[in-house]
């Protein structure tokens, strides 16, 4: 297609996912209110619309209408750009994560993901490097935690940011060494080859078992590391000491109020869904899922979305399930976690993970 | 169709600001970053270089051919090695503000203390 | 093509202008977050150079971790504002004009006979794949890579040792 409807194409897509994430984001505050108050025995929001669905918007409007205070000996410009950083950057990593195959409308064909490209010949392109940008927008994103600390002038805003930027660059590491396992398997650093290499069942000794090609199940490992490594890393109980209440009144953001704290809020919960996406993507096989053959071709494009929503709402309620069951670890015990435990597991799984792939050639 | 000059001039600006810092700055952490830029400064000259041979092959004098992508290579290798000196020069500098209380350069003159 | 002369361009001043910045500024931190435009900028231009693996890890390493390395010290140590010394006086006779110097003849040797290069170009082929890079990392330069690895090794054990408190 010429380059005028790709960029039609492109606005109408950037436009369309980062709507339905952040809808998708004020909804998991509801899920996650809802669940966590039944895990507790109690109801959750239940008032503001029927079981409590209004609940966001309510939240939502309150944010816009509070008062923006911005404390007096703070470091304006970095007090600012701090949450703005964290939201973007946590928005970046969607642009390369594909939600399934292609989507055909009134005749023109596009991937179904922000930086995919169709070719005329029918092949999808993707960025051969889609792995390697959500982990450097990971990187990034631990400035918007440091500089916030730091701009707001106060103890307790500084204490918490050293220690979530602390704790955020300690478990990158583990999460960038998991991944290995899965690049080994799949051979490309390109999100949509490795949901590629996914397709069809293990054949083991000639046999054909109905498992499907999910990377699970050789990486079981790779995968429990890596989604330890994420609660860590989106700061997520039992890993969340940098924004406990009961610690260190609320870590980095204690000085932000109204617009400048949702971002913040907002920024956590964008990240969990790029976890929860990615882990769908890599070890469980992205969008593949049953075939309904019957069904018209509009459907047909769009039940691979389903199968993937599917899988990202799973890791979504994991979240919450351990939100709701686990106390958090003491700063000691997590960063002993992160550097003695997680990432010698880690280089033991490469180097088991890579014996095996050049034993069977 | 971009002049390989051009590429090549703003990495030597960029290698000129570094050392124009390293020699007028006063701060210890700010005369390390002016020596990260210059490290950067000759990291752009080899990825620059490594596209040029790519699109023009080149022979050496012993004949053997110029491996373009060994640019890309050289670059990783300048970034491991400004990775490990900003690990152990940061901790030097840690070490000099417990004992000197001070981080400009023009105090830290004297060996004893 | 016009708009990749424009696209450097562009990444250009923005990197020449963090690099200013970095000079101009006399808190630490701002120098810091300066030298971090400066990074990204010059990982867009390798992305011009079809450089992609180059790029990523630049934003991953230099960006990622060697910063947040540079402004956590710049946090924990509490770098204030930089004062002028007498020293300062004597570097900035010496050495502006040395640098100006440097930067003349660079630049006019390269505006002089930057003819007799080429011109580089958005390569549509696949040149800076992450595949070629491995391959000749793991096979022509396996020695320098093992050893940059002990390396590492050493600078991990150093900023330990240095980085404890007495007793």
């Amino acid at each position: 297609m010429d380059t005028t409807t790709f960029i039609i194409v492109a606005v109408i897509k950037i436009a369309l996912v980062v709507f339905i994430m952040l809808t998708g984001v004020a909804y998991t505050t509801w899920l996650e209110r809802k669940l966590v108050g039944r895990i507790q025995n109690r109801w959750g929001p239940t008032r503001v619309g029927p079981f409590g669905l209004l609940q966001p918007l309510a939240d939502g409007i309150k944010f816009i209408l509070k008062e923006d205070m911005i404390p007096d000996n703070v470091h304006k410009g970095l007090f600012i750009l701090a949450p703005m950083l964290a939201l973007t950057m946590s928005l970046i990593s969607i642009a390369v994560i594909p939600f399934g195959e292609t989507i055909t409308v009134a005749g023109k064909t596009t991937a179904l993901q922000i930086s995919g490209i169709t070719h005329s010949g029918g092949g999808i392109s993707d960025i051969n490097i889609g792995l390697l940008i959500i982990l450097g927008v990971t990187s990034i994103g631990v400035y918007g935690v440091a500089l916030a600390g730091w701009s707001s002038n106060s103890k307790y805003s500084l204490l918490g940011s050293l220690r979530a930027s602390a704790q955020m660059i300690s478990y990158e590491l583990a999460l960038g060494l998991s991944l290995v396992g899965i690049l080994l398997l799949s051979g490309t650093l390109s999100l949509r080859e490795i949901v590629g290499a996914q397709s069809g069942t293990w054949v083991l000794a000639g046999q054909n078992t109905h498992i499907p090609h999910w990377f699970i199940f050789p990486q079981i490992i790779g995968f429990f590391i890596y989604l330890l490594a994420a609660f860590a890393e989106t700061n997520r109980i039992p890993f969340d000491l940098p924004e406990a209440e009961t610690e260190l009144v609320a870590g980095y953001h204690t000085e932000y109020s109204s617009m400048k704290f949702a971002m913040f809020f907002m920024a956590e919960y964008v990240n969990m869904f790029t976890v929860a996406c990615l882990a769908s993507l890599l070890f469980f096989g992205g969008w593949h899922g049953p075939h309904i053959a019957s069904a018209p071709a509009l459907v047909q494009s769009l039940l691979p979305v389903l199968w993937f929503a599917l899988k990202v709402f799973f890791f979504i309620f994991l979240y919450i399930w351990i939100r709701g069951t686990l106390p958090r670890f003491r700063y000691d015990q997590l960063m002993a976690f992160g550097w003695k435990f997680l990432l010698p597991l880690a280089i033991a799984n490469i180097i088991v993970t890579s014996l095996i792939v050049a034993w069977r050639g | 169709m971009v002049p390989l000059s051009w590429y090549l001039i703003l990495s030597a600006i960029l290698f000129c600001l570094g050392v124009f810092g390293f020699l007028l700055k006063r701060n210890i952490i700010t005369i390390f970053m002016s020596i990260e830029l210059m490290l950067n400064a000759v990291n752009l000259s080899f990825v620059a270089f490594a596209n040029y041979w790519n699109s023009h092959p080149h022979k050496l004098a012993s004949g053997a051919d110029v491996v373009p992508l060994s640019g890309h290579v050289f670059v990783f290798f300048v970034m491991v090695v400004a990775a490990a000196e900003a690990a152990v020069g940061l901790a030097i500098i840690i070490s000099v503000f417990r004992t000197r209380e001070t981080l400009n350069v023009d105090q830290v003159n004297l060996l004893k203390l | 093509m016009i708009i990749h002369q424009v696209l450097f361009i562009v990444f250009g001043i923005i990197c020449v202008a963090g690099a200013v910045n970095l000079l101009a500024q006399r808190h630490p931190i701002n120098s810091a977050l300066s030298l971090v435009v400066v990074m990204a900028s010059l990982a867009l231009i390798y992305l011009l150079l079809g450089a992609e693996f180059v790029a990523a890890i630049q934003i991953i390493v230099y960006a990622g971790a060697i910063m947040v390395l540079f402004v956590f010290v710049i946090m924990l140590l509490n770098a204030g504002e930089e004062e002028r010394t007498r020293g300062s006086r004597i570097a900035l006779l010496i050495g502006v004009p040395g640098v100006v110097v440097l930067a003349g003849t660079v630049g006019w040797l390269l505006v002089h006979s930057g003819g007799q290069l080429g011109s580089v170009s958005i390569s549509s082929s696949n040149f800076g794949e992450t595949h070629s890079i491995a391959r000749l990392l793991f096979k022509d330069f396996l020695l320098p890579f093992e050893i940059t690895s002990v390396l590492i090794l050493i600078a991990i054990m150093g900023a330990v040792v240095l980085g404890k408190r007495e007793g």
